[in-house]
C-alpha cells in the first residue's frame, strides 16, 4: 500500500510517522500540565482534600498578600541588580581578554570554571563565606583589620545581594564567552576603517563595538534575565532554616511557590503563583521579539 | 520439535512465576515511614530486627526522608495506594491525617483506650477519640539545657545555673569577644529555628506570670505584659553585652557542637548526635527556674499510627508492629539509643532512668511541661522567628512585633479550627 | 554548512590572539594583570571548598589558604557509608538518558520540521517553540500529581520524563538542518535510502558539531539540575547529587569541613571532564548560545 503513494504522501507519512512519540510527548508532558496548572490555580486543594472550585480566591488572595508582593518585589530587585551587573562585568572582561594574548587561554580558562560548578555546591560554599566570625572567610578576613563584623544573610538590606553574587559569578563564565564570540564576529575592516578615520578608542567603543553586538547583547540579557527571575536553588539553600531569609527578604517567586505547594500544600494558591511567574516570563520573551524584529 | 520447545518453556516461566508468588505469599511485607534523624532511625532498626526475628513470616521496610518533605511524601503517597502500612507522625498532625483519611484508627481489642489512658502520660490521650486510640507514641520529649563541661571547668564554674539570673551569670562569663567586639564563643545559643519557639512558649511565658494560649490552644495569649516581657528577656540574651547572637555559627547545635558555645537548650533526642560528636563533653540539667523557683517544659511527641492503605494480612502485620513499638521493651531501646523519653510513666519513670545523669533532667522535665496543640508547627514557628527578627533587624517595639506575631497566629488557628 | 562554518570559525579564533601590538604598552600590562587577578578571584571559592575540606575542624577558623596538614579524612568520612556514590551514579544514569534521548529526539523533530513538506508542519513547529515560554516552575505542580497517579514517584523515570526532549534542542537542531543541502538528501533518495536511513546516515553526521553542543548543553542542565529532583524523590537511594548534597549538608549540622567536602566531591567531576575538553565544551556552549 506504501508503495502506492506518490513522493509528497510517502513524506507525510515519514513527517508523522517521526513525529507520533514527540507529538504526544509535547501533549501529555507540556501542554497538558501547563492548562492542568492554570485550571488548579483556580481551585482550593491542600492535596489530602478534594478540590473544590474557588474561583479568582486564589488569586485575590495573592492580591491581598503583602507577603506575596515582597516576593514579587524581590525578583524583580534579583533581575534588576543581576542583569546588569553580570553582563557589565562579563563584557567588560570580554572586551579586554579579547585584545590579551599572553596566557589567553589560562585566564579564559579561570573565568568560565565556575560555570561548570553546581548551583547547590555552590551555594553552601558562599553560605560559608558570609557565616559571622568566627568561621564565616569574609568575616574573619574583615576581623583580622578589627573591623566590626558585616551580617550578610542574617540583614534585611544585605542578605538579597549576598545571594544574589553566587547566581552573578557562576553566570559570569558563559557571558564572557559568547560576548567574545560576538566580538570575534564583528569585521576587523570597520575598525581599520575607524583607524584611518582617526575616530578614538572610546568612539570606536560606543559607535561600533556595541551597536554590531546588539544581538549578541539581546541575546544575554534575556537568558539572564530569565534565569534571575527563576532564581532558586542559591536561595533555598543559603536559606534553609529560615527560609527566603528574614522576614522574607531574600524570598523569590519560585521559592514561594515550592513553600506553598510542598510545605503549606496549598495547591491552588502555589499553582496561582506559578501562572504570575508564567506571564512575568512571557512578558520579557515577547518583548524579545519585539526587539529582535528591529533589527 | 519447535512445538515441544515451547511448551517446555512455558512451562518453566509458569513454575517459576508460581515460585515467585508463593515465596510472596508466605511472607508479608509491610512499610514503615519516619522522617530522617540519625538516631531514630538506628533504634527503629534496632526493632525492626527484634520484631523481625519474634515474627519471621513479617518483614518490615522501613523509607525515612528529610524532616522538611516529610509531610507532602506521605500526604502523597497514602492516597495513591503506596507508601507505607504504619506511618510515624507528629501529634499535631494528627487532626490533619484524620481529615485526609490518611490513618485509621487502632483496633479496640489489641489497643484497649482505657488501659492506654492508665499507662501512657496524660498527654497522650490526646490521641483518643470516643473508646478508640489513633496513634500511639513510642516515646515522648521535653527540653533541657545542656552545657560544655570544659568551657565551664576553663572559665572556673562549677556547675550548671539552676535559675535564669545564674543562666546570665554564667553566661556572661562564658561570652567571649574578638577585638571588633564579635562574639566568638557565646555563653548560649540562640535560635528561634530550633528549640527556643517551645521554650519561649511554654517556658518562659509561663516562667514570666503569662499563659500562652487559652481555650485548649484555640486562642493566643502571649501578647500580654508577661508575654511582652519574656520576648524583651529573650531578644536582650543577643543584644549587646548579652550572652549570644542569633546566627552564630549558622545553626545553635552546630556552635555547642563545635565547642564555641557553652549552653545550649534542646530535646532529648539530640543526646545521640552530641554522643558521637569527637572532642565534645558535656552535661545536662533542667531548664533554669525562675527566682521563685518555678519552671516550665515543653513536651511533644510522635506517634505511630496505621495507615488506610494496610488491609488484610498487611493490616493484621501492622497491628503486631504497632504493638511491638509500644511495647515496654521498644520504649527502652528508644530511649538507649535515641534518648528520648518512654511514654509510659511505668518505663520512664524507674529509679534508674530519674536518677540518669543524662535522661533525668529530661524525665524530671515532663513533670511540669505543657505540650503546646499546633495546627502548623512549621508557620507558627515562623511566626516567632519573625517576631524577632522584626525588632532585631528593623528595630520594632518588641510589644508590636509580638502583637503582629499573635494576630497572624491567631488567624492561623482560627483557619484551622473553622475548617475542622 | 556555511553556518556551521561560520561559528566553528568563529569559535575557533577564540583560541588565538586577535592582532600583535608593539612592545612596551603599559596599559598591555596593566590590563594583563587586572584580568589575570579578575581570573584568580573567580575560582577563589572553589579552591578554598577544596581547601577547606582537607582541613581539620578546628583550622576552619583560620583564613588560611594552605591547610597546615592536609588530609583527606574528610572524604573518607563522608564517602563512608556509600551515600555519595549512589548519588553520583544516580545523576550519571539520570543525566546520559536525558542527553541521549533529547539529542535523539531534538535532532529528529528538528530534521522533520527541517526538511519535509507536511500538512501541519507550521502548527507544529509554533506549538514546540511555544513551550519554551513555560516556566518548568509552572509545569513541577501538574508533573508531581502525574508522577503521584501514575507511581512515577521516586523512580529514575520520574526524575527524567519531564527532560526527554527539548524545545531549545528541536529549534536549535532545526536551524542546523538548515545548513545541510537539500541536493545532499534528494540524492540518498535516489539511492534508495529510506527516510530513517537518510536522517542517520546522511543528515546526522553533518551537523555532529551542533549535536555535541546540545548535548553539552543538556548534560549540564540536567547534571546540576536541582528543583524537580528535590520535588519527585523519596528515599536516599533516589537522591541526586545536588539534592543529595543540599540534605547532607543540613544534616551535618553544618560542620563546614564536611559541608565542603560534599560540595567538593559534587563538583570535581565536571571540573576534571571540563579541563579535558575544555576547548570542546567552550566551543559546544558558543555554538548553542549563539544559535539558540
Amino acid at each position: 500500500m506504501y508503495k502506492n503513494l506518490s513522493i509528497r504522501q510517502k513524506q507525510i507519512v515519514w513527517a508523522w510517522a517521526f513525529l507520533a512519540v514527540p507529538v504526544v510527548f509535547y501533549v501529555v508532558i507540556r501542554f497538558y500540565p501547563t492548562a492542568n496548572a492554570m485550571v488548579i490555580s483556580f481551585q482550593d486543594w491542600n492535596l489530602l482534600g478534594t478540590r473544590e472550585w474557588a474561583g479568582w480566591e486564589n488569586y485575590a488572595k495573592l492580591w491581598n498578600d503583602p507577603t506575596f508582593w515582597k516576593v514579587f518585589r524581590n525578583t524583580f530587585v534579583y533581575l534588576i541588580l543581576g542583569t546588569p551587573i553580570s553582563l557589565v562585568i562579563s563584557f567588560f572582561i570580554a572586551y579586554h581578554l579579547d585584545k590579551t594574548r599572553f596566557m589567553h587561554g589560562f585566564i579564559r580558562m579561570l573565568y568560565f570554571l565556575p560555570f561548570m560548578t553546581s548551583a547547590v555546591a555552590m551555594a553552601w560554599v558562599w553560605r560559608w563565606f558570609y557565616q559571622p566570625v568566627p568561621i564565616g572567610l569574609f568575616n574573619n578576613i574583615l576581623a583580622q583589620f578589627g573591623i566590626p563584623q558585616i551580617e550578610f544573610l542574617r540583614s534585611t538590606t544585605n542578605a538579597l545581594p549576598a545571594i544574589l553574587a553566587p547566581a552573578v559569578w557562576a553566570g559570569l563564565g558563559f557571558q564572557i564567552i559568547i560576548f567574545m564570540a560576538g566580538l570575534r564576529a564583528i569585521p576587523q575592516s570597520y575598525y581599520e576603517a575607524a583607524r584611518i578615520d582617526g575616530v578614538s578608542k572610546t568612539a570606536t567603543l560606543f559607535e561600533i563595538t556595541i551597536p554590531l553586538l546588539k544581538p549578541t547583547i539581546v541575546f544575554l540579557v534575556v537568558f539572564s534575565s530569565i534565569g534571575f527571575l527563576r532564581i532558586f536553588d542559591q536561595v533555598f539553600n543559603m536559606t534553609t532554616g529560615d527560609p527566603g531569609g528574614p522576614l522574607n527578604s531574600t524570598k523569590p517567586l519560585v521559592l514561594a511557590i515550592y513553600q506553598s505547594a510542598f510545605t503549606d500544600f496549598d495547591m491552588g494558591y502555589a499553582a496561582a503563583q506559578t501562572v504570575v511567574l508564567f506571564l512575568i516570563l512571557l512578558f520579557v520573551s515577547l518583548f524579545q521579539l519585539w526587539i529582535m524584529k528591529d533589527r | 520439535m519447535k512445538f515441544t520447545k515451547m511448551k517446555a518453556m512455558a512451562f518453566a516461566a509458569a513454575t517459576s512465576a508460581m515460585a515467585l508468588v508463593s515465596s510472596a505469599a508466605s511472607a508479608v511485607e509491610i512499610e514503615y515511614w519516619q522522617y530522617f534523624f540519625d538516631a531514630r532511625v538506628t533504634a527503629m532498626e534496632q526493632l525492626i530486627e527484634n520484631f523481625e526475628a519474634a515474627n519471621p513470616d513479617i518483614t518490615v521496610k522501613m523509607t525515612h526522608f528529610p524532616y522538611a518533605d516529610y509531610r507532602t511524601k506521605v500526604a502523597a503517597a497514602i492516597p495513591a495506594g503506596e507508601g507505607p502500612d504504619v506511618v510515624q507522625l507528629f501529634y499535631g498532625w494528627l487532626n490533619d491525617y484524620k481529615a485526609a483519611n490518611l490513618i485509621q484508627p487502632l483496633p479496640a481489642d489489641s489497643f484497649d483506650a482505657d488501659t492506654i489512658d492508665a499507662e501512657f502520660f496524660p498527654m497522650v490521650s490526646a490521641m483518643r477519640e470516643g473508646d478508640s486510640y489513633w496513634a500511639l507514641p513510642t516515646a515522648v520529649r521535653s527540653l533541657a539545657l545542656f552545657y560544655n563541661t570544659r568551657l565551664f571547668d576553663a572559665a572556673g564554674i562549677d556547675g550548671p545555673p539552676e535559675t535564669l539570673d545564674e543562666m546570665l551569670e554564667i553566661g556572661a562569663a562564658l561570652t567571649q569577644r574578638d577585638g571588633a567586639g564579635n562574639i566568638t564563643q557565646a555563653g548560649l545559643t540562640m535560635a528561634m529555628t530550633a528549640q527556643d519557639h517551645h521554650w519561649f512558649r511554654e517556658g518562659l511565658v509561663r516562667q514570666f506570670g503569662g499563659e500562652p494560649y487559652l481555650d485548649d490552644y484555640k486562642t493566643v495569649n502571649y501578647n500580654s505584659p508577661e508575654g511582652i516581657e519574656a520576648m524583651e528577656f529573650y531578644i536582650g540574651l543577643g543584644e549587646e553585652g548579652g550572652i549570644g547572637a542569633i546566627g552564630f555559627m549558622d545553626e545553635p547545635q552546630a556552635a555547642f557542637k563545635a565547642g564555641r558555645a557553652g549552653m545550649h537548650i534542646d530535646g532529648s533526642f539530640r543526646i545521640g548526635s552530641l554522643n558521637n560528636t569527637r572532642g565534645l563533653k558535656w552535661g545536662v540539667t533542667e531548664l533554669p527556674a525562675t527566682g521563685e523557683g518555678m519552671r516550665s517544659n515543653y513536651s511533644s511527641y510522635w506517634v505511630n499510627a496505621i495507615t488506610t492503605k494496610a488491609e488484610g494480612e498487611k493490616y493484621d502485620a501492622a497491628v503486631k508492629f504497632m504493638q511491638y513499638v509500644t511495647s515496654d521493651e521498644a520504649m527502652q531501646i528508644w530511649l538507649d539509643v535515641v534518648g528520648e523519653l518512654p511514654a509510659k510513666p511505668s518505663v520512664g519513670l524507674t529509679e534508674a532512668n530519674a536518677n540518669d545523669e543524662t535522661f533525668g533532667p529530661f524525665i524530671k522535665g515532663l513533670a511540669y511541661a505543657n505540650t503546646t496543640k499546633f495546627v502548623n508547627e512549621s508557620a507558627q514557628r515562623q511566626l516567632l522567628v519573625d517576631a524577632v527578627e522584626r525588632v532585631k533587624l528593623e528595630g520594632m517595639s518588641v510589644a508590636d512585633s509580638i502583637a503582629i506575631a499573635a494576630e497572624a497566629e491567631q488567624k492561623l488557628l482560627d483557619d484551622f479550627y473553622a475548617s475542622n | 554548512m556555511a553556518a556551521i562554518d561560520d561559528i566553528r570559525a568563529s569559535s575557533d579564533t577564540l583560541f588565538k590572539a586577535q592582532v600583535t601590538r608593539k612592545k612596551g604598552d603599559w596599559g598591555q600590562y596593566i590590563r594583563w594583570l587586572i584580568l589575570f587577578l579578575g581570573g584568580i578571584a573567580m575560582v577563589m571559592p572553589i579552591i578554598y571548598m577544596l581547601s577547606t575540606s582537607m582541613k581539620w575542624p578546628h583550622e576552619i577558623y583560620d583564613v588560611t589558604l594552605i591547610p597546615n596538614e592536609p588530609h583527606f579524612e574528610n572524604y573518607t568520612y563522608v564517602l563512608e557509608d556509600g551515600r555519595f556514590y549512589g548519588w553520583f551514579l544516580n545523576s550519571l544514569i539520570i543525566a546520559v538518558v536525558t542527553t541521549v534521548s533529547a539529542v535523539l529526539f531534538d535532532s529528529l523533530i528538528g530534521y522533520t520540521l527541517c526538511k519535509f513538506r507536511f500538512p501541519g508542519r507550521y502548527i507544529v513547529f509554533i506549538a514546540i517553540l511555544s513551550t519554551l515560554m513555560i516556566p518548568t516552575e509552572m509545569l513541577v505542580i501538574p508533573w508531581y500529581l502525574m508522577s503521584q497517579q501514575f507511581g512515577w514517584l521516586d523512580t529514575y523515570w520520574g526524575i527524567m520524563f519531564p527532560g526527554l526532549m527539548t524545545a531549545f534542542g528541536t529549534f536549535l537542531m532545526k536551524q542546523f538542518f538548515e545548513t545541510v543541502p537539500d541536493d545532499f538528501i534528494e540524492a540518498a533518495r535516489i539511492d534508495g535510502l529510506n527516510e530513517l536511513q537518510i536522517w542517520w546516515t546522511v543528515a546526522m553526521p553533518l551537523v555532529r558539531p551542533a549535536l555535541a553542543a546540545l548535548a553539552i548543553f543538556v548534560f549540564l542542565g540536567n547534571w546540576t539540575a536541582f528543583i524537580w529532583p528535590l520535588i519527585v524523590t523519596n528515599s536516599w537511594d533516589m537522591y541526586t547529587l545536588p539534592v543529595g548534597l543540599s540534605t547532607f549538608a543540613d544534616e551535618a549540622d553544618v560542620q563546614w569541613e564536611l559541608v565542603m567536602t560534599g560540595a567538593a566531591i559534587s563538583t570535581i567531576p565536571t571540573l576534571i571532564v571540563f579541563l579535558i575538553f575544555q576547548r570542546f565544551i567552550i566551543r559546544g556552549v558558543v555554538m548553542a548560545g549563539l544559535k539558540g
